[in-house]
Formats: structure tokens, sequence, C-alpha cells
């Protein structure tokens, strides 16, 4: 048994990858649209979330995306550290409480329910994989954690080399942006018969997605101003940005803080380096033996 | 080039111990009053660079190494708890990730260094192989550390290199055996890339140890080519002169390196690897990391496996023989016409084979990988024959008369006026 196995998996994989998978299973490269490029607080070398924001996107991501994605690196506590959404710690506590997590075992051995603590992880909607596949047609919801990251384009030459100087990295938020806006029903005409639990979505690669359109106009209520109404339309585009967001941040929890240190070591090479040229040339205005430097 | 210490203990302890072990001595020859031409240009900065990359790396690895966990179901966690919950654990991270690759700028701008001024020759052959040595077990160390945060593409790329020693006849299936730990890509390879990932780095120490004894033997190359003949007039001691320069050189290769880690931190990643390892779904494209795309590109270009290994292999091992290859005797590039644009042409077919190698492998790159493939050896067959022929331009005759006399590559007879005129002559 292990010997065929062992062949299988050193010529399949060993033959296939390396050499002819990466011309075959591409999906539908060519049928790529490059998600719209949408303005965002946090980019750019000064950039910072806007808390505003990270709690309307939270809003829409604990009422809407959590009832089918985990977010099993979060913690609820995070939600209250600096340089994210930045609730109070008594809102945390509040919001904590409403879960229910398995615990234990207690010391008579059994496991038990108790309402959550703000150290506690997000608590999954699915038991596993198998079961969060059972209950969405067979697809697995992928974790939102470091989702903001795992979703890019190919940038291509010369794009990717402006890029340094632009400082653009958001290709990931625009994706998912551009996923929330990008549901088209009926497909457009040329669109091969749609299966039972595919979904046409122009931004997603190949066009067809297990998800079903996840959010409608007005679903979610956003936090009222003074004068009654949200500051912010409640539409699928401006929910797509907010949820957007709060992944970035959920994803990279550290970006402000990163960015802020990022200047201040800048300033401190800067300065340091300027020094050390002057003094280069000072050392380097006279050689050892008295002779002029060249 | 070393000759005759100048180091003179000042205390009585000094005398004490540098007749029991003269270390203080030693550091003071080499870093002191070791002298080094006076004519050196900034691409004679990239060893010093590269040494404070290599304790840059080894440093933040250690502490990175306290908070992560080798095991296939808690790697890609536990590199994300450094990310989230570590004090400046994301600063270490992205540190090391990024460290690799500037790591990987800098020793190629090293290497391209070596081959435009002919630092290869006699009687560099030694420390120039040594430096081949070092390339290697930096390529392994940097494969292995990419597969330990777990994610898609450490998983796949992992799975696709190591099958490649299966080519091997005979033994290529044990060894790949062997380096799994098992019949696929799992725990026990993690385990052991961790190991081994902690370890090379150690070993590129004490092979950098070695280099840098060749280097201080021997004495440095320079731009001219031409040796060193008065040590008086021709070099500048190490300290303050070189050591006032590289570190110079050193803050603004810094700050290139911290404009990507604070700003740009997963510019030279794949997005790809923020996703968990799943031995069941096959990513795409599996693309290694920008520094072995050239040989990745020569790997796929040879349509059979073994050829191809071998192609890899060998793009990497000639770099070797170049002593020996190069049949010229004239070291800097500068004099040598025919060289020169053959060098030119040798960084511009590195940097497409670069651009092969993330493309897929399907035509038309296939047959440019091949076309690029046959020129990058060809560079080395060039220099052979080339070197038979070649006329190279009129030299200076010794670093002293191109430092104080003229622009490199001037007439001979300008050179040598110059001698004479020395002290006025412009610096």
């Amino acid at each position: 048994m292990t010997l065929p196995s062992f062949r299988q998996a050193s010529l399949g994989l060993a033959a296939g990858l390396a050499f002819a998978a990466l011309a075959a299973p591409v999906q539908a490269a060519g049928e790529r649209v490059i998600p719209p490029a949408q303005s965002w607080s946090f980019s750019g070398p000064f950039g910072k979330f806007d808390r505003a924001q990270l709690q309307r996107g939270f809003k829409v991501v604990k009422e809407v995306c959590a009832n089918c994605h985990s977010m099993s690196l979060m913690r609820i506590r995070n939600l209250s550290q600096p340089g994210g959404p930045e609730f109070t710690p008594g809102q945390v506590t509040a919001l904590a409480a409403t879960y229910t997590v398995k615990d234990g075992p207690n010391e008579t051995g059994e496991m038990f329910d108790r309402p959550g603590r703000p150290a506690d992880a997000f608590p999954a909607p699915f038991a596993n994989e198998q079961a969060a596949r059972a209950a969405n047609g067979g697809a697995y919801p992928p974790d939102l954690s470091v989702l903001a990251k795992a979703r890019t384009y190919e940038r291509g030459f010369p794009r990717f080399v402006f890029d340094i100087f632009t400082q653009y990295q958001e290709q990931g938020p625009d994706y998912i942006h551009a996923l929330m806006v990008g549901y088209k029903d009926p497909p457009p005409a040329g669109t091969p018969e749609l299966l039972p639990g595919q979904y046409y979505n122009t931004y997603m690669p190949g066009h067809l997605i297990a998800m079903p359109q996840p959010i409608q106009d007005g679903q979610v209520e956003y936090p009222k101003g003074p004068d009654g109404k949200s500051p912010v339309p409640e539409t699928i585009d401006q929910y797509g940005k907010d949820v957007a967001a709060f992944m970035v941040w959920m994803a990279e929890p550290h970006l402000e803080a990163r960015k802020r240190t990022g200047l201040q070591v800048m300033l401190f090479l800067l300065v340091f380096g300027s020094l050390l040229y002057y003094t280069k040339k000072k050392v380097w205005s006279r050689m050892p033996d008295g002779s002029p430097a060249h | 080039m070393s000759g005759h210490s100048s180091y003179t203990p000042k205390t009585g302890f000094e005398r004490w111990l540098d007749a029991r072990l003269p270390i203080v001595r030693l550091m003071h020859d080499s870093a002191v009053s070791y002298p080094v031409p006076r004519n050196l240009n900034y691409f004679w900065t990239f060893g010093g660079i590269l040494m404070f990359m290599l304790v840059a790396q080894i440093v933040t690895g250690i502490i990175l190494a306290m908070h992560y966990t080798p095991e296939s179901k808690m790697a890609f966690n536990s590199v994300e708890h450094i990310m989230r919950d570590v004090n400046y654990g994301w600063l270490l991270r992205y540190l090391h990730s990024n460290g690799a690759s500037m790591f990987f700028v800098a020793v190629y701008i090293h290497i391209f260094r070596g081959l435009y001024y002919g630092s290869y020759k006699a009687p560099r052959e030694v420390l120039w192989i040594l430096g081949v040595v070092i390339f290697l077990l930096m390529m392994a160390t940097a494969f292995m550390g990419y597969v330990l945060p777990w994610g898609q593409m450490s998983f796949w790329g992992a799975t696709v290199i190591t099958n490649l020693f299966s080519a091997l006849p005979v033994v290529g299936e044990t060894i790949v055996t062997f380096l799994w730990g098992g019949y696929s890509v799992d725990n026990p390879t993690l385990n052991r890339f961790f190991s081994l990932h902690y370890l090379l780095p150690f070993m590129i120490f004490g092979v950098v140890i070695l280099h840098v004894w060749a280097l201080h033997h021997v004495g440095q190359n320079n731009p001219t080519g031409v040796e060193v003949k008065n040590v008086q007039k021709e070099t500048v001691p190490f300290t303050p002169y070189a050591t006032i320069k590289d570190l110079f050189a050193m803050v603004c290769f810094i700050f290139v390196f911290s404009y990507f880690v604070f700003y740009q931190p997963n510019f030279m990643g794949h997005a790809d690897n923020y996703i968990p390892a799943n031995p069941a779904v096959t990513p795409a494209h599996i693309v290694p990391e920008w520094y072995f795309l050239p040989f990745y590109a020569i790997l796929r270009a040879i349509p059979d496996k073994l050829g191809g290994v071998i192609a890899m292999f060998a793009a990497i091992a000639v770099l070797a023989f170049l002593p020996w290859l190069d049949t010229s005797k004239v070291k800097s590039m500068t004099y040598r016409p025919v060289a020169k644009v053959m060098f030119w042409a040798f960084v511009f077919v590195c940097i497409i084979l670069g651009w092969l190698g993330a493309m897929p492998a399907e035509e038309p790159y296939v047959t440019y990988s091949q076309i690029f493939t046959a020129l990058y050896f060809g560079y080395f067959i060039g220099l052979f024959v080339i070197g038979l022929f070649e006329k190279p331009l009129a030299m200076p005759t010794s670093i002293a008369d191109s430092v104080l006399g003229a622009m490199p590559g001037g007439s001979g007879s300008r050179m040598a006026s110059a001698t004479a005129a020395e002290p006025h002559a412009k610096g």
C-alpha cells in the first residue's frame, strides 16, 4: 500500500505540479475582472482606521457574515484595544456576555456552558468544517481572520513597481468590497446555466461563487446621528466598504502602530544617515598620509 | 596584505592577555588597522551589510522561535499569535520575513559586484567559492524558513521543491522520503525543516568567518582590479575610513529595508501564504519567493525532470568554477570592452529569467525560458572564449595612478604623467 501511494505522490505531485499543473487548472485566469480601487482611510504612510467605520463594519460582520463565517483568530477583547474599533471595555464585556461558550471540564469532569468573557475567541458558527459544509450546500465559508491579506490579484508589470512608491496594497479590501456589489441576478447573457448553489459574481475569479448574495440595501441598521438619520447610506456599497475596512483591521490589528512607528524610524534614519554622511566626508577629506582624497 | 601587526597593548592587562590569547590583536588587525584599497566604491559596502543582515536574521529568528510552534495544526496560528498578541511580534515577524528578501537583494548586488570587477580571480578563488557555499546555504535556509508559517504557498512550495530530488536516479526516492519524514509533506517535514532552519544560519556564520578570513588574507579587490602595490599610498586603515563608509551605507540600506517593513510588509510575500496549508487544495499558481525565480525558470525550461534539476543546480554550481572559466587575466570589466557588454547582457538575462519564473509554464514562456537558460550558461562559455581574444583597454599601472591620475580607462600616457604630478593632482 505504501509503495503505490508513494509512487502516486512522487509522480503525480512532482511531475504534475512543477511542470504541467501550472498550465492546466488556472481558474479562468483570463476571466478575472479587476476590482475597482476604493479610497481607504488606512492607506498610505499616514493611514489610520476610521473608528466609526470599523464599528459599523463589525455590526455588519456580527449580524450577517458571522452567521456562516468564523473569526477564529479574533478575541472579543481585541475590539477594545487601541488602533481598532475601540469599543469601550464595558461595551466589550457586555457583548462577550451575549455569547455562550463551552468550557470545562469542571471538577466533576463535565463540560459546561458559560457566558462569554472578553478573553474568549469569537465562537464559530459551526462546530467543524463538515458541519459548515453540510449547512452551506457543500461549500466551506472561509475563516475571516486574515482573509483581507489572503485575497489579491496580479498587478502585473509595471504597476507592481509603481506600487512600491504609491504604497498601494489594498487589493484585498478592494476585492472584498467588489465582491459584495458584484452579484448579478440574472447572470449576463452567455453565462452557462448556473447549477444549484452557484451564483454569478462579476469579481469572483471564474464568476461562479457558492456564497449567495449575503446582504441587501437597508438590511443592517447603522447608528443614527443627531438628526435621527445614519450619517452614511445603508447600502450594499457602504456595507461592503465597512466590512472590508473591518476585515483589514482584523487581518492587521497593529497596522496603525506599524505605520506610526515607521514614521519615527524613517525620520531617525534620515537624521542619523545625514550625520553619518557628513562624518564620512570629513573622515575621507584627508588620507592618513596627509594627501587629499580623490 | 595583512603583513606585520601594528597592535601595541597599552595596559598591563592587555599585555597579559595578548601573551595568552591575542584576541584583541586579532580584532585590531582585522577591524582597525586592516588596510583597505582607497579607491573602493559603494558596491564594496555590501559585505558589511550582509554581515549585519545575517546577525539581524539570527536575532529576530531566535526571538520568533520562542513564540512559534512547529506543529502542522498549530504553526499557522502560532505565527498569527506572534503577529497579534506578542509585544512587537508584528515587527519581529515582518523584520524577519522582509529581512530574508533584503538579504537576497544585498547578496545579489554583492555577487554581481564580484562578477563585474573579477573578484573571483587569483588569488581570490577560495574566497569566491566560499561565497558560493554561503549562497547555497542561504537558499536552503530561506526555502525552509518559508515553509514554517505553514500557509498554502509554504506547503505547496515545499511539495514541489522537495519532489525535485525524486528525479535523481537510484537514491532519489529515498532522499525525498528522508526529507519528508514520511510519504508526503506533513508534520514531520515541518519539524525537521524548523530544526534545520535554526541550524543552517549558524553554519552560514561559520562559513562567513572563513570567507572573511580568506578576504583578510588576500586583501580586497578594487575597481581597477590592479592589486595593491604600495600599502602606504594605496590603502587606508579600515577604521575610521571603511568603518564610517560601511556604516553610512548600512543606514541607507536599513532605510530601504524599513520602508518595506513598515509600509509594504507583504509586498515581497505571496497572499496565498495567508491561507492555512491544505493538502487537498492546490493553488492556481505555485510560485517560489522572488529570489528563486531565475532558478525556477531554468528548472522548468528543461522538458525532462532530471534534466531540469541538473540545469538548476548547474546554474549555481557553474559560479564555483568561474575562476577557471574566465580565461582573461584582466580582473575589472572596466578595461574589458567586450566582456563588459556581456556582463550587462547577463544581468538582463537574469532579470528576464526572474520574470519567466513567475509566469505559468505555458507557451510562449517555455520557449523564452529555454532561450534565456541557454544565454545564462552562454555567459560562462562566452567569458571562456572572449578571454582568449579580447584586447583590454589601457589600464592604470597601480591604484595610486588610477586614484590620483585620471579617469578610469583613460590613456596610459596620461596616467604616467599623473604619477609625476601626484601630490598636486586633483583628487
